[in-house]
């Protein structure tokens, strides 16, 4: 299995790389991490892994540089239904525009806005720091044998952006911080996860593992 | 619902910790990637290093060992000591870092703060602020910012300074009473109470820890997200693990995923 990280200036891409082998080993399955934002490499890749770290912006900024980058990713994605996933920032970058420093154009895969967390209770510290359980709004591959709920397993998160989507139908998962945060979000052959799948320890090599054998 | 953590602190020097940590099974104490691996079993929520290496020409053994680290550990790192510009910033979150602490930079130009965040993200700016207690038994509390290990006064107030780099675009406080620390004597948690009062983001407590009802009442009295400490963890006086379930006795939402097992 070849696996497309993609690097496209946004952050350090070794925790992510090394947990993606982790995961590999987990599934038995046999394979590479390839990083790099070649549009050949993201053409043959099996999986797509786009990381992203800090501001919407200049990670929005940093992928359009990125000569042939966003149509390769198109097409591997959309087009020929590559399975997706995107991290953090990357996951962010999935919605139609993010509102962190004024207005951005997302890729638009998913229908919604990335805003500001607001949360309902005004003693809750933003940003949401640390480590947090999921409730499940949709069943989904990625989240097979995952202990879900307040006694369940926890996910790394580390923002103050979230990613609202249209709708309820590509909501996977929130995490409860004065209200539901964007947890997980998904559609067709895309997911993406606000928390850092690469730092969650049990919770992040599971969820990584059951995308690699995710075979929608 | 989100969960306290808890931080063991090493401190790097040279590339190397300088307070060994007291595990059986660590081959080599001084190693901070091998100690890191440790703790990262051992169910810490995080970890800070603070390099505390003299000179700046010696920075490159700690990228190495950041860099290290973030590939052998599933686990988030914040990074401090010695940042100096946007520059050691960037260097570090490229190396792997998740958060980079600011500290005697932030005091001497607050500039520094926002370029970083505006750059990074907020989430992933600490500002490490050195507090000592400078009113007299009787008078209203009052705290100054202390810099170089708390030998220099900077006349700053730490209440206002906590709020102003929060408003400057910090993520995150790491908040050390340079009375308590060392002492074993608990948190300094009237400085603790009142900067988590003062700002909107989250506040780490550190500095005299020794016992684990000093870790619970830094959440409970002082208002913090997380707590650091050094000292009782390297030592073995207690595990992360005892920490965490003596904190969620006490009420306390905690993340105990696998510590069942362990000691």
């Amino acid at each position: 299995m070849r696996i497309a990280l993609i690097d496209y200036g946004a952050g350090n891409l070794h925790s992510a790389a090394k947990a993606l082998m982790r995961a590999l080993d987990e599934t038995g399955q046999r394979g590479e991490v390839i990083m790099g934002a070649d549009p050949e490499v993201i053409a043959s890749a099996d999986r797509i892994v786009l990381p992203g770290d800090g501001a919407f912006r200049d990670c929005r900024e940093n992928l359009a540089v990125v000569s042939g980058l966003e149509a390769a990713l198109d097409h591997a994605v959309r087009s020929k239904g590559r399975p997706f996933l995107g991290i953090c920032v990357g996951m962010q970058l999935l919605a139609t525009r993010g509102l962190e420093r004024g207005i951005t154009q997302g890729l638009g895969w998913i229908p919604g806005d990335v805003v500001p967390l607001a949360p309902a209770d005004p003693a809750l510290k933003v940003p949401h720091m640390g480590w947090n359980t999921l409730a499940m709004t949709s069943s989904h591959p990625v989240l097979e044998g995952i202990a879900l709920g307040p006694q369940g397993l926890h996910a790394y998160f580390l923002h103050s952006f979230h990613l609202i989507p249209e709708g309820t139908a590509n909501l996977i998962a929130t995490a409860e911080y004065g209200g539901p945060v964007s947890a997980i979000v998904g559609r067709d052959t895309v997911i993406g996860t606000q928390f850092h799948p690469e730092k969650s320890q049990v919770l992040g090599v599971k969820l990584l593992a059951n995308f690699l054998k995710w075979a929608p | 619902m989100l969960k306290k953590r808890v931080i063991p602190c090493l401190d790097v020097k040279n590339g190397r910790v300088v307070k060994g940590i007291n595990f059986v099974d660590l081959a080599d104490v001084g190693d901070p990637v091998e100690s890191a691996k440790a703790y990262d079993a051992a169910g810490a929520d995080e970890l800070c290093f603070l390099d505390i290496t003299a000179s700046h020409e010696n920075r490159g053994t700690l990228l190495d060992v950041v860099r290290r680290t973030a590939e052998n550990c599933f686990m988030p790192v914040t990074v401090g000591g010695g940042v100096r510009d946007v520059e050691d910033v960037r260097a570090l979150m490229l190396a792997g870092a998740d958060k980079v602490s600011i500290n005697t930079a932030a005091v001497r130009d607050r500039s520094i703060v926002g370029r970083a965040a505006e750059k990074f993200g907020a989430q992933a700016i600490v500002v490490a602020i050195d507090a000592k207690r400078v009113s007299r038994d009787g008078e209203a509390p009052r705290w100054e910012i202390f810099t170089h290990g708390g030998r220099n006064p900077t006349g700053i107030d730490a209440i206002a300074y906590a709020r102003e780099v929060a408003d400057l675009g910090a993520g995150e406080i790491l908040l050390t009473s340079m009375d308590r620390d060392g002492t074993k004597a608990g948190f300094d948690l009237a400085l603790t109470r009142a900067v988590s009062d003062a700002v909107t983001i989250p506040v780490v407590a550190s500095g005299g820890v020794g016992t684990l009802d000093h870790l619970v009442e830094g959440v409970r009295e002082g208002g913090a997200s997380a707590v650091l400490a050094a000292s009782i963890f390297h030592y073995g006086t207690f595990s992360i693990a005892e920490a965490k379930r003596h904190m969620a006795r006490a009420g306390l939402p905690m993340r105990l995923d696998g510590l069942e097992a362990i000691r």
